[in-house]
């Protein structure tokens, strides 16, 4: 359980400093007027949907965490044999840096209302993220056809877990990349539309991360890395 | 009044929403079923949330009915007993206290109290709603399903929750878990809005340190909650992957019923830590609601300010952080790593300070207070009294070493009972007396609110407190039937069915409550908008109920905390949280 205690902590690092810029140490009793007259204590300047996803993201993240130390805490069981990971994976690896890349150059076009570009940028985003999960669900095949299922060992469990929830979260995103072109396709005010496009591009830098973080694992790249912390904690 | 130019200070609102961006129900379909205003999406909360509860209400009678008349009632057989137990505790829990807190009081209160139109996405708000209608109709259709619920017990262990001879091996395990992966996903997009408003939709001069604290403990609340279910929907989604696919990620190798089953290495301390990293957690996801809807009780009806305000938020602050590194407590007798132990009884100690300064607190607020002891105040009062015995016992069971022998036993039924089940129940059925005037403009009759608290207060405390006594004895808890152990003398049987006896008066009461709830909305008296005399903002709307939007065109401006009551020299014994200040003391503002 250390990785979620891990990153809870990091979530309170966050959450205490917000909390130390909202005077807490405030008198409110004494403090009767108006609010300019106290500074600090504004409500937050961002979009509420940047807020929302930036929340949003925390819940997610702890729930990969969470599968994480799910994983690291099951691998230590002595039944456990990894699984040889497909090759595909590295090439599907390759296409979600081109989508999420593909997100940030349309995001970088919104900025410039350069509405041509957003779209390019949004489609060539999509394309690759449905080649992504067409290529995972291929990697699945692959490992079915060699013989590697679900429930025959731990090791592969996680594995189709993971991929799964992880493959889950991006069919999310897809819905909400559609609902951007759409509204970009029929013409958004710019602000809005350089919003829209910017949680897109920001969701998809977080599932690549994500995706990541759970490739080293499942390839047994963090292997050594996990050890060392395992040993520093015990 | 004085005229502050508001213009261009970032991070306010702009007093005037313009017109297009509120949701306009268009017929009485979006006004009342598919809504999307939080008051109408609270209420159906609230309705769901206690039609359910009152299914595990029922649950309990029954076993109160075996437990104090063993052999008498042919109907209830051991396996039914169990899954009574299993999903009495899974639906006062989960689907009655958290859903009522968040979803019902959290929706009505939020943009009320912080001066906010609405919630900061209605839409998603409204699914949020229908997501938990359905969880809540997949754990009722459990009960007709082939072999019925589960009966694994609330905390659904496994191996035992998915092996054959446990109740409800079929198909109540399975719906049981989509259930609570359903509910987690409908809670999620809920918590969103309700922290996100809090966030970024308060009113102008809504600073973080002039919120009542009920949005500080629903808001904590709702932090936790969404970091905190992740934890119960892994391992709901891995136990349902065990069953369903074979896999053993908490399945050891065993032999179920004489033969070598298919599982083989897995876990089962695994599921265990994962779900009480959910479920401690969940203690205070429920109490942290309850402890701040009490403080505004006990601050309005003694007319006096909250003893302590930045303690009392420092201190839900604190108690929602601590309570995620506590949650082994609930494993010392699993055959974790023994020495885990010392840890987590020394974390479980500390979170005892946080919230015993809450409880001084609240006493010191009742201190020489101007105390109307009406229904709400009496409700309030009753949650110390019985938060402070439960809390007193959770001491007890926090330490190893006296947890392990009462940890199966009826004293920890007791304790739980006390503290989080009769407490938090005290605040709701307080917090109803105290908002009804708001939700429907009249008043609950009083004669018979004031029969209900003392049947409820008085009732709960006859039949939790003796079992105290029984567990001590070394009484187990879960048992279909004690049998005749030399250990339990015959004393403890008489109190059994002494307490069965209570359980089913004080259950039968709660009709007086839902009587006066259904009377009260047709014939009660008329409440007028601030009945109470209260600060905050959501007694000061334009209209009671409040109308759609809450507020008529300009939204409230605030200008002070939410606990002016009594103040020296003002004219009333209350000063509004949107009261501007007088004349003179701005004049001596501007002079100095």
């Amino acid at each position: 359980m250390s990785a979620i205690i891990l990153f809870l902590a990091v979530i309170a690092v966050i959450a205490g400093w917000w909390l130390s810029q909202q005077r807490l140490m405030a008198k409110p009793w004494l403090e009767e007027g108006p609010v300019g007259d106290f500074p600090g204590g504004d409500t937050m300047t961002w979009p509420a949907a940047k807020i929302g996803l930036g929340v949003f993201l925390a819940v997610a993240g702890s729930l990969f965490v969470l599968f994480i130390s799910a994983y690291s805490m099951r691998m230590n069981v002595t039944d456990w044999r990894a699984l040889p990971v497909p090759r595909l994976l590295w090439l599907n690896t390759g296409v979600l840096v081109l989508s999420s890349g593909a997100l940030q150059w349309s995001y970088v076009a919104a900025r410039r209302y350069d509405v041509e570009g957003v779209m390019i940028g949004l489609l060539a985003g999509g394309a690759s993220a449905v080649i992504f999960l067409a290529g995972q669900l291929l990697a699945w095949q692959q490992l079915g056809a060699a013989g590697y299922f679900m429930a025959s060992n731990p090791a592969n469990s996680f594995f189709f877990l993971l991929t799964a929830v992880h493959g889950l979260h991006l069919t999310g995103g897809l819905v909400a990349l559609g609902r951007t072109s759409a509204k970009v396709w029929r013409g958004a005010e710019a602000a809005d539309m350089r919003l829209s496009v910017e949680l897109c591009a920001i969701y998809w830098h977080f599932l690549l991360l994500v995706w990541l973080v759970l490739l080293g694992l499942l390839t047994g790249w963090t292997d050594d890395f996990i050890n060392i912390c395992r040993q520093l904690l015990s | 009044m004085v005229d502050i130019p508001y213009e261009g200070i970032p991070g306010i609102p702009p007093a005037e929403v313009p017109d297009v961006e509120l949701y306009h129900p268009r017929s009485w379909w979006t006004r009342y079923v598919f809504s999307q205003d939080a008051k109408v999406i609270a209420v159906q909360y609230a309705l769901t949330a206690s039609a359910i509860g009152l299914v595990a209400l029922v649950l309990s009678w029954l076993m109160r009915l075996q437990l104090g008349f063993p052999g008498t009632f042919s109907f209830i057989d051991a396996n039914q007993y169990l899954q009574f137990i299993t999903m009495h505790g899974m639906i006062m829990v989960i689907y009655l206290l958290t859903a009522l807190f968040l979803g019902g009081f959290g929706n009505y209160l939020i943009p009320l109290m912080v001066g906010a139109r609405d919630m900061v996405f209605p839409y998603v708000n409204m699914l949020s709603y229908w997501v938990y209608l359905l969880a809540v109709l997949v754990l009722a259709s459990t009960f007709f399903v082939p072999g019925g619920p589960t009966g694994a017990g609330w905390t659904l262990y496994p191996p035992q929750a998915i092996l054959s001879g446990t109740p409800g091996q079929d198909w109540g395990i399975i719906l049981m878990l989509s259930s609570l992966i359903l509910f987690i996903i409908g809670f999620t997009m809920g918590g969103l809005n309700y922290v996100v408003t809090v966030l970024q939709a308060r009113t102008r001069g809504m600073t973080l340190m002039r919120l009542p604290l009920t949005v500080w403990g629903i808001f904590t609340a709702t932090v936790m909650a969404l970091l905190a279910f992740p934890a119960l929907f892994v391992a709901s989604v891995m136990l349902l992957l065990d069953r369903l696919l074979g896999t053993s990620f908490f399945m050891p190798s065993l032999v179920e019923m004489g033969t070598l089953s298919k599982y083989g290495g897995g876990s089962p301390l695994l599921f265990q830590h994962l779900f009480w990293f959910f479920g401690h957690p969940e203690v205070y996801i429920v109490a942290l609601p309850a402890f701040g809807i009490v403080s505004d009780l006990i601050s309005t009806h003694a007319r006096k300010n909250i003893f302590g305000y930045r303690m009392m938020v420092w201190a839900i602050v604190a108690i929602g952080a601590l309570s995620f590194v506590v949650w082994a407590h609930h494993m010392y007798v699993s055959g974790m790593f023994p020495q885990f132990g010392y840890f987590f009884a020394t974390t479980t100690l500390i979170i005892a300070i946080p919230t015993a300064i809450k409880v001084y607190n609240w006493v010191l607020t009742l201190w020489r207070g101007d105390i109307h002891l009406r229904v709400p105040m009496l409700f309030a009062l009753g949650f110390i009294i019985t938060f402070v015995n439960g809390g007193l016992t959770g001491l007890f069971l926090g330490n190893v070493v006296v947890d392990v022998p009462l940890s199966d036993t009826m004293f920890v039924v007791a304790h739980f009972h006390m503290v989080m089940g009769v407490a938090p129940i005290m605040v709701v059925l307080g917090a109803i007396y105290h908002w009804y005037p708001k939700v429907t403009g009249r008043m609950l009759n009083d004669a018979l609110g004031k029969f209900h608290f003392w049947v409820t207060f008085l009732g709960a405390y006859l039949i939790f407190f003796p079992m105290h006594y029984l567990g001590l004895l070394g009484v187990p808890r879960r048992y279909f039937e004690l049998g005749d152990a030399a250990f339990i003398p015959s004393s403890a049987h008489s109190l059994n069915a002494f307490i069965s006896v209570v359980a089913l008066t004080v259950g039968f009461s709660q009709l007086v409550f839902l009587f006066n709830l259904a009377w009260s909305l047709f014939k009660g008296e008329a409440a007028g908008g601030n009945p109470w005399q209260a600060t905050t903002l959501e007694w000061q709307t334009p209209e009671t109920p409040p109308g759609h939007g809450n507020w008529g065109k300009e939204l409230p401006i605030v200008y002070r905390w939410a606990y002016d009551y009594s103040v020296p020299g003002a004219e009333e014994d209350f000063i509004p949280q949107n009261q501007p200040p007088r004349a003179t003391q701005v004049v001596q503002g501007a002079a100095s």
